[in-house]
C-alpha cells in the first residue's frame, strides 16, 4: 500500500532506493523543503563552499569507487555554478546525478529571484535532463535518472525540482520497472565483428593496443591484460586510461599523443592494427589526422556507437561494453609470437625514455612525482589540469584502474582538488594526493575549509612555479617568449593559506627535503598542502606541437 | 547530397530543443524540419531534411539515436517513399490577372484559399521540384507573403518507421 509523503520525503525515499550514501552540496531558497528532510536522514550530506566542487566532488567520488557521484544546488547562481562540473562529467563520462532546487512552478519562466532556465542550460552537457512538475512524476524521473546516469556510456544527469513539487503530497510507491524505449545500450558484441577482429589480431605483425577510460568503467582492466599477453600486443593508453593497464608491464608503452612517451607515438605510427578500447581518438591522441597511424587497420570497441568513425575511420566496428567484448575476444585468441615487433619496441624504449636533468641543481616537478610515486605507489592521484597534470601522467607509475582521477576532455583547473575530497570520501582507507599548480589550485583552494571541518585529510601537492605554467609553456615555444598575463607571482603564501584554515601547511625548496614532506604530509591524518618550490621554467617534455604528427617530437636536447 | 530524415521521439517538452540544439551544436545544416504527433499520442515524428555526404550523415544518425528520447531514425533518401510539402503563397493579384494566377494554380492542381481586392493567396501540397516551379511562375505577379511547412514523408507499401514495439 502506498503512503502519503511530501515530494521532499519521496525524494529521500528514492536516494535511499539508489543506495546513496552522500549527496556534495549547498542548500539555498529554493531546497530548503528537501534539506529539512535531508537533516533526519542516514545520508551524509558533505556541505561544500562553491557548488562547483559539489560537482567535482560527486565526479571525484564516482570515478574513484564506481558508483553513481550525486551533487545538490538551489536554484539560480547554485545551479549555474554547477555547469562546469557537470559539463566535465559529462565529457569524460562520469556516472553522476545533479539535483537543483528550482522556483515554483507557478513561477517559472517569470524571471523570478533565483531563477535559471537550467535545464535549458545543461541540455547539451547532460545525458538528459528533467524539470518535473508534477510531484507524482518524482519517484519514475528520479529511478530513470540513476539508470541513465550509471548504464550505456555513463553521464551526468540533472533533475530540476520545483519547491512547490517538494512540498506537493503524493502517494509515494518506487517503481520497479519503467520503459526507454529510446535507450537501449549494446552490451554484447556483434559476434561477426568479433570474429573478424580476432582473425586480423592472427593477422597482424604489429598491433597495438590502444585503451581508455572506458576500460576502466566497464572494470575489463583484467581483460584487457589477458588480450595484451595473447596477442603479445604492447599497450598505450590515453590520459584517462591510465590504470587500465599496469604500467610496470613489460607491453605497457605508457600514454600516447601529445605529452606521451616517444615510443608509444612511434609505435602507434608503425603499427599496422590498433585494437582501440574504449576510446575515441581525442585530437590530443592523434595529433595531424592526415599522420596518424598511416599503415593501420582500426578495430574499435565503444559502447557509443557515436564515436566509431568519428576522426578516425575504422574498418572493425564493435559496439559493445568493453568487458564483454574483451572476453569474447580472449575466447578466440591462440597465442601470438611477434619477436620483430616486440624487439623493435624495446630498442626503441631504451632509447628514446622518459628523462629530465636529475643533477638535484633544482627542484624538478618530475622528481617530486617520483617520490610521491616511491612513498605511496597504492595512493589515488587527481591532478589539476596543465603541466603538473602531463607530470602527474609521466612519471607515477600506475597499475591499478581508478587510481589516477584527472579532468581529461573538458581540461579544467580547479578540478584535482575537490575531485580529491570526493575519492577520498568514497575511499576513505586510501592515501589520495592532488597533483597540483599554484595556478589550478587557486581556482578551488576555498574547500579547504569542508576538507579541514569534515575530517576529509588529503593531500595537495603544489607544484609551485608562479606561472599559468602550461600556457607560459606555449609562449615560450611559439609565442616568442612573450608571457602575457601567464605570471602568477608569489602570492598567497600556501602554507599560512592551509594553516588559516586549519590544514597543515609545508613548505619545501630543495630536493632532499621532499621525502620526508610527503611522508608527513600523507600520515598526518590532517588535509595537508605542500608547497614544492619548483624550477619555473621547467617543461613538460616530449611534446608534439598542436597540429603535428605525433612522431613530430620536441624533447630535450642531447 | 540532401537526405530525408524520419525520426521517431519521445513527445515530451525539451525534445525539439534538444534535437535542433544537436545539429547546431555539431554543425550540421537542417534544410527544412517538420515536427508533429503521431497516431500514437505519446511519439512525435520529425522529417529532417538535411545536406551532407554520407559521413555527415552517419554521423547525425548515430548523434540523434544517442538522444534519450529518440525512438527511431530512418533515412528515407534511399526508400521507396511519398514526399510532400504544404505551401501558402499569398501573391498581389489586381482583378485583371486574377485569371491569369488561377490558371497557373489549376495546372499546379493548387487551391485558392483567400481572396483579397489585391491579393489572392494559394495553397499547394507537392515535392520540392513542383512548388519551386509554381513559386517562380507567380514571382512575376508579386509575391506578398510565402509560407512553407517543410516537408513531411512516409515510406511507401507494408514497411513502416514504427518498429518501436
Amino acid at each position: 500500500m502506498a503512503k502519503k509523503v511530501s515530494g521532499a520525503e519521496a525524494f529521500i525515499e528514492c536516494l535511499y532506493k539508489e543506495n546513496v550514501e552522500v549527496i556534495f552540496g549547498i542548500p539555498g531558497g529554493s531546497l530548503l523543503p528537501i534539506h529539512d528532510e535531508l537533516y533526519d536522514s542516514s545520508i551524509r550530506h558533505i556541505l561544500v563552499r562553491h557548488e562547483q566542487c559539489a560537482a567535482h566532488m560527486a565526479d571525484g567520488y564516482a570515478r574513484a569507487t564506481g558508483r553513481t557521484g550525486v551533487c545538490m544546488a538551489t536554484s539560480g547562481p547554485g545551479a549555474t555554478n554547477l555547469v562546469t562540473g557537470i559539463a566535465n562529467a559529462y565529457m569524460d563520462s562520469v556516472p553522476m546525478v545533479a539535483f537543483t532546487g528550482q522556483v515554483p512552478t507557478s513561477m517559472i519562466g517569470n524571471d523570478a529571484f533565483q531563477e535559471a532556465d537550467i535545464t535549458g542550460i545543461t541540455l547539451p552537457i547532460t545525458k538528459i535532463n528533467y524539470l518535473i512538475k508534477d510531484a507524482n512524476d518524482l519517484p519514475r524521473t528520479i529511478k530513470e535518472a540513476f539508470y541513465i546516469a550509471s548504464t550505456g556510456r555513463p553521464g551526468p544527469v540533472l533533475v530540476d525540482i520545483p519547491k512547490d513539487v517538494q512540498t506537493a503530497e503524493i502517494e509515494f510507491e518506487y517503481p520497479k520497472t519503467f520503459e526507454l524505449r529510446g535507450y537501449k545500450p549494446t552490451i554484447e558484441g556483434h559476434p561477426l565483428q568479433i570474429k573478424r577482429a580476432i582473425k586480423a589480431i592472427m593477422d597482424a605483425e604489429r598491433p597495438i593496443v590502444y585503451a581508455g577510460g572506458g576500460v576502466i568503467i566497464s572494470n575489463a582492466s583484467e581483460e584487457l591484460r589477458a588480450l595484451a599477453e595473447l596477442a603479445l600486443a604492447p599497450v598505450t593508453t590515453t590520459l584517462l586510461g591510465k590504470g587500465a593497464f599496469p604500467e610496470s608491464h613489460p607491453l605497457s608503452l605508457g600514454m600516447v599523443g601529445m605529452h606521451g612517451t616517444k615510443y608509444a607515438n612511434y609505435a602507434m605510427t608503425e603499427t599496422d592494427l590498433i585494437i582501440a578500447v574504449g576510446a575515441r581518438f581525442d585530437d590530443r591522441v592523434t595529433g595531424k589526422l592526415d599522420a596518424f597511424a598511416p599503415n593501420a587497420k582500426v578495430i574499435h570497441i565503444d559502447i557509443d556507437p557515436a564515436e566509431i568513425s568519428k576522426s578516425v575511420s575504422v574498418s572493425i566496428p564493435i559496439v559493445g561494453d568493453a568487458k564483454s567484448v574483451l572476453k569474447e575476444l580472449i575466447k578466440g585468441l591462440i597465442g601470438a609470437s611477434r619477436t620483430e615487433w616486440l624487439k623493435k619496441i624495446e630498442e626503441w624504449k631504451k632509447e628514446f625514455p622518459l628523462r629530465y636533468d636529475r643533477s638535484g641543481k633544482t627542484l624538478k616537478p618530475q622528481f617530486i612525482i617520483e617520490q610521491i610515486h616511491e612513498v605511496c605507489p597504492d595512493a589515488i592521484i587527481t591532478t589539476e589540469v596543465g603541466q603538473c597534470q602531463m607530470w602527474a601522467a609521466q612519471y607515477f607509475k600506475y597499475t591499478k584502474p581508478r587510481s589516477f582521477i584527472s579532468s581529461g576532455g573538458l581540461g579544467t583547473m580547479g578540478y584535482g582538488f575537490p575531485a580529491a575530497i570526493g575519492a577520498k570520501v568514497g575511499c576513505p582507507d586510501k592515501t589520495v594526493i592532488d597533483i597540483a599548480g599554484d595556478g589550478s589550485f587557486q581556482m578551488t583552494c576555498q574547500e579547504l575549509a569542508t576538507a579541514v571541518l569534515n575530517d576529509i585529510p588529503v593531500t595537495v601537492a603544489i607544484l609551485n612555479n608562479g606561472f599559468l605554467g602550461m600556457v607560459r609553456q606555449w609562449q615560450e615555444l611559439f609565442y616568442d617568449k612573450r608571457y602575457a598575463a601567464t605570471y602568477l607571482g608569489t602570492s598567497p603564501d600556501f602554507t599560512k593559506l592551509a594553516e588559516a584554515y586549519g590544514a597543515l601547511g609545508i613548505e619545501v625548496v630543495k630536493p632532499s627535503e621532499v621525502k620526508s614532506a610527503i611522508e608527513e604530509a600523507v600520515t598526518s591524518d590532517k588535509p595537508a598542502v605542500i608547497d614544492f618550490k619548483i624550477d619555473p621554467e621547467e617543461n613538460v617534455l616530449p611534446m608534439v606541437p598542436a597540429g603535428a604528427a605525433i612522431n613530430e617530437i620536441i624533447d630535450y636536447e642531447g | 547530397m540532401k537526405h530525408t530524415l524520419s525520426v521517431l521521439v519521445e513527445n515530451k517538452p525539451g525534445v525539439l530543443a534538444r534535437v535542433a540544439g544537436l545539429f547546431s551544436r555539431r554543425g550540421f545544416n537542417i534544410d527544412s524540419l517538420a515536427v508533429g504527433v503521431t497516431e500514437n499520442p505519446e511519439i512525435s515524428r520529425m522529417t529532417i531534411v538535411l545536406e551532407g555526404d554520407n559521413r555527415v550523415l552517419e554521423q547525425v544518425t548515430k548523434q540523434l539515436n544517442k538522444l534519450i528520447d529518440t525512438i527511431k531514425v530512418s533515412d528515407l533518401t534511399a526508400e521507396e517513399s511519398v514526399e510532400r510539402e504544404l505551401v501558402m503563397i499569398k501573391v498581389v493579384a489586381e482583378p485583371k490577372m486574377r485569371s491569369e494566377i488561377m490558371q497557373i494554380a489549376d495546372i499546379f492542381r493548387a487551391r485558392i484559399v483567400d481572396v483579397s481586392p489585391k491579393t489572392m493567396i494559394i495553397e499547394a501540397t507537392g515535392d520540392e521540384t513542383k512548388i519551386n516551379a509554381m513559386e517562380s511562375l507567380l514571382k512575376q505577379f508579386g509575391i506578398k507573403e510565402l509560407a512553407r511547412t517543410g516537408k513531411v514523408a512516409l515510406t511507401r507499401g507494408l514497411k513502416s518507421v514504427q518498429e518501436w514495439k
